[in-house]
């Protein structure tokens, strides 16, 4: 894309990228941080990355206000609308993929104490490593404004409502076999919630970068997986 | 040229149901002696809709307006091939009254032009030329262009003033009242705000909003926001050439060719 005959103009979009691209590396970290702190019991890894939350709020604050700023002095259009608009779309995401991470975090630390078997947080761990593969290819498709690796992330959820699926039944069979799991179980069903939701996040980005690429809404509902809403434990 | 026929984000601003094509533009070529000023051009200009034109300095959108109502008769040297066709009919042809298409086709200039007689008289003239009425008839016409021209509260009291005595704003409106007073169809404007002030121009957009109700209407600008603010329909020119014709909606967000987005937001040269 040539470049604006005002060349501040091009300064101030640089700034919202640089700004949402170091939000983005807040949020995987976070992401990894807290699925490694459930893994290994990590209390203290847990708590930093709670603290890490408001770093990423700051920074949503700054896109938004640097945005309006643009909109008020520019008045853009066309590409330079939409892009701004998706800065204001993907930092919301970004900082809503923040506060889950956060979540995950403060349950780690709730079940810290509790006795479990490791393997049922091999579910979990499985699927975060999704999410967070996920969470990288869309950061790099926004900053590559590349709507077909969008479109590959967008296309992909479905694979981590597959697994959320069978996590949410594993939790259900160990809370039915014995109900000194409930607490823990009950934690970690939310916690891995928490991460469905962040693959969610992950798929407006996608949508939100093939509408400042093209300037039209993705096409056709998206693959959905997610049963759970509909199941029962007489099906376990 | 991409023209955005399938309205599927219908604007808010555009009324349902099928346009009709008031004007029609067709294969019009433009000579300022051998100078080729405007490189076949086929675009609608659809009832009471308006249309802004943009595009840089000497792409052809002012000699594109002129030539709606014979404005380059004029001058020696200049000439038009093509057609255009209002309601149907060939303007361009030699049979054609230039003055009955003047009354038909008005237009509002970007300097205000009052002429140096009442405000009254600034109204009154015009319609004199084309029809014969009775004082109080004329008395009725010349408020209800000034109402029209949201003028009327203004001036009401000093209607003998001189016309060159109002502000630039209000001289503006006047030139409208005396366009819309020879009852005519289609109004042309040309950069009608880019001599007024900020509230002046905002009347102005207000006015044209209100007068898109019985008129077709066209707008040359240089003033992008004010091309998305008043216009239903946008067509960029570039060279002499139509780029893009499309919603105004769709241009400003997401125009078809890459010169229309590059110009818009300023990408250009």
């Amino acid at each position: 894309m040539p470049e604006h005959i005002v060349t501040s103009f091009d300064a101030e979009l640089e700034l919202l990228r640089s700004k949402i691209a170091e939000m983005g590396g807040v949020a995987e970290k976070m992401l990894d941080d807290s699925t490694r702190a459930l893994v290994r019991r990590d209390s203290a890894l847990a708590r930093q990355v709670i603290e890490a939350d408001s770093r990423l709020d700051n920074l949503q604050r700054e896109v938004e206000e640097n945005a309006v700023a643009t909109i008020a002095r520019r008045q853009p259009v066309a590409v330079d609308l939409r892009d701004i608009v998706s800065a204001i779309r993907v930092a919301g995401d970004v900082e809503r993929i923040g506060d889950l991470a956060k979540n995950t975090s403060k349950r780690v630390l709730a079940i810290s104490s509790e006795a479990h078997p490791a393997k049922i947080v091999v579910g979990v761990q499985h699927m975060s490593d999704l999410v967070q593969a996920q969470l990288k290819d869309v950061l790099d498709a926004y900053a590559e404004r590349n709507e077909q690796k969008a479109l590959d992330v967008w296309s992909r959820d479905d694979r981590i409502d597959a697994l959320y699926n069978s996590v949410f039944r594993e939790l259900l069979t160990y809370m039915m076999e014995d109900t000194r799991n409930i607490t823990y179980c009950t934690h970690l069903l939310f916690l891995a919630k928490n991460i469905e939701r962040i693959g969610d996040h992950t798929t407006n980005i996608a949508e939100t970068i093939y509408y400042v690429t093209t300037g039209e809404a993705v096409a056709g509902e998206r693959p959905k997986g997610d049963t759970t809403s509909f199941t029962t434990t007489g099906e376990i | 040229m991409s023209t955005g026929t399938n309205r599927q984000p219908a604007s808010p601003a555009i009324p349902a149901g099928p346009l009709t094509e008031k004007v029609s533009v067709r294969n019009l070529k433009f000579y300022y002696g051998n100078n080729l000023a405007l490189k076949s051009i086929d675009l609608p200009l659809y009832d009471r809709i308006v249309t802004a034109f943009i595009g840089p300095s000497g792409c052809g959108k002012s000699t594109l307006l002129r030539v709606l109502n014979r404005m380059y008769d004029l001058y020696p040297g200049q000439h038009a091939e093509g057609e255009v066709l209002i309601d149907g009919r060939n303007v361009l042809g030699p049979d054609q009254d230039v003055n009955a298409l003047r009354a038909k086709v008005g237009m509002v200039f970007q300097k205000p032009t009052p002429f140096p007689m009442s405000i009254y008289d600034n109204i009154a003239f015009g319609v004199r030329l084309y029809e014969k009425l009775g004082k109080s008839e004329m008395d009725e016409r010349v408020e209800s262009s000034l109402r029209r021209a949201a003028l009327w509260n203004e001036v009401k009291d000093k209607l003998n003033a001189s016309g060159q005595s109002l502000s630039g704003g209000q001289q503006q409106r006047l030139c409208i009242a005396r366009t819309v007073a020879v009852k005519p169809e289609v109004i042309l404007f040309d950069e009608p705000c880019s001599a007024l002030d900020p509230i002046s121009t905002s009347k102005v957009e207000e006015l044209i909003d209100e007068l898109r109700a019985d008129y077709t209407i066209a707008i040359v600008t240089h003033n992008m926001q004010q091309a998305a603010r008043v216009s239903q329909f946008t067509a960029f020119m570039y060279l002499g050439e139509l780029v893009e014709f499309a919603e105004t909606a769709k241009i400003f967000t997401a125009p078809s060719d890459k010169r229309t987005q590059d110009y818009i937001t300023g990408r250009f040269g």
